[in-house]
């Protein structure tokens, strides 16, 4: 069973470097963050193979935050090849996710 | 055939599955598109919930109540619902985001409300880059920075509070010179050295730069005046989220007033028979996870009577 890929600092650039990369930033402490995680853990698993489906716990990880500005939690980030290509705010439906993964993937 | 389709996942949905399974009935899924809860998750503090004493989120009051629906056999589609459609037999077919249907004898809709917008310059341009209606979820990247909160409601001063203890300073934004919350709230309100109340005032427009918000302008009795606060939080009520209730056409399949609240009497039944609705949207609902949860139960008992004299007359 795939899982999200849990991100730091020392993985995080080899990660989103190839490929299509779906980030989400969360904590804890945030209902909407924990309102999409099973969404988020579905997608990795659908995902396989095809996209990398990652999660950045924004409480331990504050660097990363900062680097991409995040200011409201959940931001979900995707990234083509190491450029950021599209930006959610806030909880959304899986199949919302899907559709921005799908089009980085077609 | 389900024997009924709960629509929303908090405390309405939740509590409407829990009696409508440990009720008797067999066939019962709740859709949510996420992990059930609600908005009160995103609440700091839970005071007023019967029985639970001291101070408790919004998430850990919320925790257990799915797996106590889950036991009793309530079903969880994580999906999104587009729309319900009332059939010309009595059923309904619920339309779902992944293109699918699914059929129910009975329906329990209670999809909530979600923050309003208020709609000063800039709003929507820097919404998640320093415009945040969640002070839980969001206050934490303004540690030792200074704030504004906009609102004078129950929950602006609420979410006000939780931010003072975080941030620097917290300038709260009200469009009049009084507060309708309790005379000790006000208060306390009052008395909070780093709360500063800019009064009879409202937000004009929001600015910043590529990396977000780094200031406010406000419209004062004085004039204009201008806010630099990297954060601004915004506590102006609710919309109501009836759009599954829409038909294609853009009516409704039951009554709804004015405001867009369902109409729903005391057994929580709508216009429409088999259709029941409850939690924040419906009419006079006080917006609290009791009388949410008390409509959920009056629901659940409710569409099985429904269900029992559909089935067997």
């Amino acid at each position: 069973m795939a899982k999200y890929v849990e991100l730091n600092n020392d993985n995080f650039e080899a990660t989103i470097a190839e490929g299509v990369t779906m980030v989400d930033f969360w904590a804890p402490w945030c209902g909407p963050c924990r309102m999409i995680a099973p969404i988020v853990e579905e997608l990795a698993e659908e995902y396989e193979g095809k996209a990398t489906i990652s999660k950045v716990n924004t409480d331990e990880e504050q660097d990363i935050a900062v680097k991409f500005g995040i200011r409201s939690i959940p931001t979900v980030m995707f990234f083509k090849n190491g450029e950021v290509a599209d930006t959610m705010v806030g909880a959304a439906s899986k199949q919302a996710f899907a559709e921005k993964l799908d089009a980085l993937l077609a | 055939m389900l024997d009924l389709a709960i629509i929303g996942g908090g405390p309405a949905g939740l509590t409407a599955g829990l009696y409508a399974t440990r009720g008797g009935l067999d066939n019962v899924t709740m859709f949510e598109k996420g992990m059930p809860g609600g908005q009160i998750t995103q609440s700091s503090e839970i005071e007023n919930y019967p029985g639970v004493t001291g101070e408790i989120t919004g998430m850990d009051l919320m925790i257990p109540w799915p797996e106590q629906c889950q036991k009793f056999g309530l079903k969880h589609a994580m999906v999104e619902v587009l729309r319900v459609e009332h059939k010309a037999d009595g059923t309904f077919t619920i339309h779902k985001g992944d293109g699918t249907t699914e059929d129910s004898l009975a329906v329990m809709v209670c999809t909530g409300s979600t923050p309003k917008r208020v709609g000063f310059s800039g709003e929507d341009e820097f919404f998640g880059r320093g415009v945040s209606t969640c002070a839980t979820c969001d206050g934490f990247f303004y540690k030792g920075k200074e704030v504004a909160v906009i609102g004078g409601g129950d929950t602006a001063i609420e979410e006000a509070f939780y931010l003072s203890k975080i941030c620097k300073k917290v300038y709260l934004v009200h469009r009049r010179d009084t507060f309708r919350a309790a005379p000790n709230t006000v208060e306390r309100l009052k008395n909070t050295e780093n709360i500063e109340l800019v009064l009879n005032s409202s937000p004009a427009e929001v600015y910043g730069d590529k990396m977000g918000v780094t200031g406010l302008k406000v419209t004062t009795p004085e004039g204009e005046r201008d806010i630099p606060v990297p954060g601004v939080f915004t506590f102006v009520g609710n919309d109501i989220n009836n759009q599954v209730l829409k038909n294609e056409d853009g009516s409704f399949i039951c009554d709804v007033n004015d405001w867009g609240e369902i109409i729903v009497d005391l057994k929580m039944k709508t216009s429409t028979p088999g259709l029941y609705a409850g939690g924040d949207m419906r009419l006079d609902a006080p917006k609290q996870v009791v009388s949410a949860a008390g409509d959920g139960a009056v629901a659940g008992i409710q569409a099985i009577g429904y269900i029992d004299e559909r089935l067997n007359g």
